[in-house]
Order: structure tokens, then sequence, then C-alpha cells
């Protein structure tokens, strides 16, 4: 690929809270939408629902410490016509509240929005009971079911605007710390579109959450040794762009996937289906190893399990050996 | 208030064809929940032949009462009091359970006509419910939510948890059913894990506690009016019945919680309802 095809890499420059994102759209498009209805499980203030709840207490139904209650309540707020989004931690609304959210929302297709704050590893302190690194393989099984993880607070808002529109189950799964911000303030959100964020045709990374700032770091530091890489933004994890991970394997011949959940199930397991079916390419999959993490900074757990530029940085230049076998 | 008389004959004789009905299609089937499908056609058909407002030519009518059958395993006694409303043909209950029916093994809600909310897997529907009520108050609508629980269902946790918002939010426009019929798969409800006290249990979540004869219209009705009535709370009627009701060799045995008659036993059980002027 020539250097002039390559999109020049802006590395950002400042964070945003994914989650105070989530609570000012919340509270301004409830303005302009009456049906839209919130609860929270005892946690509004982390998941900022409650920016919403302070300006529509009419609209805003706190269920105590009950997600499986909270769960089933959603739904039938939505079968009366209003669109109900319900937070809370991610591995209590997905984990604690599973089976409700397969019988209540997914199989009858109810027009519910779970929005998930304090995914992954980033909790930090909290320790592993707290830590979720399974919701996008627990939400990702489920039929009906649309999947995102915003890279950063702007993608957060597009996609909570999107939700909106669009009727159905959706999931959205949000973190405690605050992301590198990617994207304009008024990123336009594209359910199921991934984003090509730099060309390059040595190999690709493609990555979700958290982990997009970190391989556009990757790509940055590969850049200047002469190694151009691809940089792709997954947020929609279901229904996968399977189109542009095929040319994408088709272009670079060789894949590292990133995502701060297990590499079990999640981004990884997703972008193997589709390479082992539709275009066998090398792939390493970074993400959680099959375990549990600890209480510690949120950055020496990502140094620790290797979710950093750095390890991306490593993978590729692995995966492209293997290209070569 | 009294029941007029010839009213309470003419719901006996619904709930005689719904029994006959359930009984047919449960056989066709070849499996199904006898038990708990019987034990709940009176209050069934208290509800859709009498107390609820509900127009099947019109079934999103916006003031319609809502039913939801959180105990989905009693699904073919719903089927056949939709089937007799006119919400779907009553030959269709033939296709119960069978390949590309409408009429699932449980209620869903995007196959069958009059069935809004899905059920099956015990202790979700009183949330489901609650949400209902949520919404038709912020909605200013009038209608009822009516949710049909049964005696093992309460020990699934999340029930508790729907108690405590009903009471919290003081939904009086909830109006819950217990199908206390005693049994549940394993046996005896009290045996496998007591569910009693039930009245001071939901008396302590809030709740306005009416008992009546599962089995006696003019006990279903009374109640069902006079849950009606209470206001800034949810109401529960427990209604006490018989597992298998009205099928004297099914009668309280717990073998046909999860079993479909066979065709001898639908000849001597329509034999028997048949029989009955």
């Amino acid at each position: 690929m020539s250097t002039e095809t390559i999109k020049e890499i802006v590395l950002p420059t400042r964070q945003e809270s994914l989650r105070e994102a989530y609570g000012e759209i919340l509270a301004e498009i409830g303005q302009e939408d009456s049906r839209i209805v919130v609860l929270d499980a005892d946690l509004s203030c982390s998941t900022k629902t409650a920016t919403f709840a302070k300006k529509f207490p009419q609209r805003f139904f706190n269920m105590g410490v009950a997600e499986q209650d909270m769960v089933g309540t959603a739904a039938g707020l939505a079968i009366g016509g209003k669109i109900p989004f319900a937070s809370t931690f991610a591995i209590f609304q997905t984990g604690r509240a599973w089976e409700q959210i397969r019988q209540a929302i997914c199989y009858p297709k109810t027009n519910v929005k779970l929005v998930a704050s304090h995914a992954g590893i980033t909790v930090g302190e909290d320790g592993a009971s707290h830590h979720c690194i399974e919701d996008l393989a627990l939400m990702r099984v489920l039929p009906g079911m649309t999947v995102i993880v915003p890279a950063d607070a702007n993608e957060t808002r597009g996609a909570i605007k999107a939700a909106v529109k669009y009727k159905g189950p959706v999931y959205i799964r949000l973190a405690r710390d605050k992301f590198p911000v990617i994207y304009e303030k008024n990123h336009l959100f594209t359910i199921g579109k991934g984003d090509r964020l730099v060309e390059g045709g040595d190999a690709a990374i493609i990555a979700t959450g958290l982990m997009v700032s970190a391989a556009l770091e990757a790509a940055y530091a590969l850049l200047k040794q002469g190694i151009e890489i691809s940089v792709v933004n997954i947020s929609t994890i279901k229904p996968l762009d399977k189109e542009l991970i095929i040319s994408l394997a088709a272009e670079c011949g060789a894949i590292v996937s990133a995502e701060e959940h297990s590499y079990i199930g999640g981004l990884g397991s997703a972008v193997a289906e589709v390479l082992s079916e539709e275009r066998p390419t090398p792939l390493i999959r970074i993400g959680m190893p099959d375990r549990y993490a600890f209480s510690g900074k949120p950055q020496q757990l990502l140094e620790y399990f290797g979710l950093t530029a750095a390890n991306l940085e490593k993978a590729v230049k692995q995966v492209i050996k293997k290209k070569k076998l | 208030m009294i029941i007029a008389p010839d009213l309470i004959s003419k719901l006996d004789k619904t709930a005689r064809q719904l029994r006959i009905d359930v009984l047919k299609a449960l056989a066709n089937a070849g499996s199904g929940h006898t038990g708990g499908s019987l034990s709940a056609i009176e209050i069934i058909t208290a509800l859709y032949f009498n107390k609820m407002r509900h127009n099947p030519q019109n079934p999103q009518w916006e003031e319609r009462d809502m039913f939801v059958l959180s105990k989905g395993h009693g699904a073919p006694a719903w089927y056949a009091a939709l089937a007799r409303c006119g919400y779907f043909p009553v030959e269709e209950l033939q296709n119960l359970r069978k390949i590309d029916s409408r009429l699932q093994g449980h209620p869903y809600s995007r196959t069958t006509p009059g069935v809004e909310v899905s059920s099956g897997s015990l202790g979700q529907g009183l949330s489901i419910a609650n949400g209902l009520a949520l919404s038709h108050r912020l909605d200013g609508k009038t209608g009822k939510i009516y949710v049909l629980m049964g005696d093992g269902e309460m020990q699934e946790g999340q029930i508790w948890e729907a108690a405590m918002s009903a009471g919290h939010y003081k939904l009086d426009n909830i109006c819950a059913i217990i199908d206390n019929n005693g049994l549940q798969i394993d046996g005896a409800v009290c045996n496998i894990m007591n569910v009693e006290p039930l009245d001071e249990k939901w008396r302590a979540f809030g709740w306005q506690v009416f008992k009546v004869n599962g089995h006696n219209f003019a006990e279903l009705i009374q109640a069902l009016n006079a849950a009606s009535s209470v206001k800034g709370k949810p109401s529960l009627i427990i209604a006490q019945t018989v597992k298998g009701k009205g099928v004297s060799f099914m009668e309280n045995k717990v073998q046909y919680h999860g079993m479909a008659p066979t065709s001898q036993e639908l000849e001597r059980a329509l034999a028997e309802l048949e029989g009955i002027n």
C-alpha cells in the first residue's frame, strides 16, 4: 500500500467519561421523546442515569438492588409502548438477569435498551466480583440481540440515539473509566457498521471499546518502524460487519483482535468465526485470558493482562510472521 | 353484592366447555400440563367471560384490561379461553404444541392472538405486569393488569422482588391471582419448599389480600370486583384450587402436572364432563 493512501494517525489528546455522556444524552433525548423511561438498580449515581432521574422523576424507576425484576419491569414498560433504558453494572445486568433478558426481552423481541456501565477490568479496585469479562459472550449468543461497545464518549452519544431509533433489544457496554476521545461531538452512529480509522496493508487490528485507542497508539508506533497496519473499530459486535472483516483479511492477510473482555466468546471469537468460514487468515486474539483478575488500579490491571498498545504492537509483529508461514 | 344465578350457571357452562377443550387439545398434543390448566379454569373464565374489559375484534383497544399468565404452563387453559372468546378459531386448539402452530407449548406473544406477554420460565410474569402497570399509569390508561401465578412459582426469588416493587410503587392497577392448587412437579408444595403463609407474606409486602375458593364464581367475581376498588396498593387474590379439577381421577394427582391424557383417559374424562347437565 502506498504511503499516500495511509490516513494520518491522529492520537487522542483528551479523555471523556462514557457513562457521563450516557447520562447527558439520555436527559437530552428524554426531552424530545416522552416514550423514553429509565430504570436503575440502585446504581444511578454510578451509571449516571441519575441525570435523567433529576430531570424526569416521573419517568425514572429505581428498582432497588433487584436486577431480574428491573429487566422484567423494563420489558413490561416496553410492551406498554415505552422505550425503556435499564442500567446497572455490566456483570449484574448480563449475569444476574441473563435469563430474564432471554425470556422477557430477546425471545419476544421487546424494545428494551440495556445500557451497562462498569464493564471490563477497568472497574479496577472493586475486584473480580465486579469486573465483567463475559458480557459480550452472554449477550452475543442471544438471538435478536444487538450488541454495541462504544469506543469513546461521542460514539456513546451516537449509539444511544441509534438505539432509540432502532426497534428491538439492544445491549450497550460502557465503562467506569474515562476513555480517550476519538470521534467528533456529533458522530453519527450506524448500527452494524465498522469504522476503519487507519489504513495499512501489513496487518489489521480489529478492536472494540477501550482497545480502539490502544490500537491507534500501536499503529502509530508501528508506522514509525515502517509497518503499516489498518485499525478498525468494531463497535457493533452483533450484527457483525462481516464484509469489512473479510475485506480486511483480503487486504492485510493478518489480523489481531483486541477487547477488554475474555478472549473467549467476544469480539475475537466473532472475528474468528467469520474468518474461519469465509477467509481463513492468521489471527491473534488479544483479550482477558481465561481467568479472573483482581483488585488494582485500572492501568495496572491493563498492563498485567497485556491490554496495552505495547502488547498489540507485539501481537501485530507475531501475526505478520504467521502470515509468511 | 349478589352475583346473579344465571350468570353463575352460564360461567359454569363455559368452564366445563373450556375443560373439554383443554383435555382434547392436550390429548391431541400428546404432552403438556393438564393439572395446572384444569385448576385455573374458573379463574380464567371469570376474567375473560366476566371481569376483564377486552375486545377480540380489536385486541389493541386502548382501554382494555390485560392478562399475564405468569404460570405459563397453564397455556392450554388460556388458549381455550382465547379461542372461545374469538381471538382465533376453536379448531386451532388442535394445533397446540405442533410444528408450525401459533399455539406454542408456553405462551408466545409473537404468534398467538390475544397473548401480549410471553411466559414459561416461572417467576417473571409479575415483574412484566408491573412494567405494564407503570406504563399505564404514565399514560393515564384505566385498564387493569391481571396476572395469574402458581403457588409453586412463589419459590422463585423474582416473585418477591416484584411483590416489593408493586407495593413500593403502589400499583393499584395490578391484580395478581395465585392458583393455589398445592402441588408442584415433585410433590406437595408444603413438602418440596413450603411457601405459606402466603397471605401474611403478601400483606407484609404492601398488598391487599383476598382469599377465595378458586372454583366458586360468586367468590371469584366478588373478590375481583373488590380488588378493582382498592386504592393505593396492589391486590392479590389467593384462589384455593384443586389440581386437575373437574376430572375425578386427575384431581389432586401430582402425576398430572406435566402429563397429557391418553386417548382412553380423555374418553373417561369427557364422559364425566359431558355427563354433567
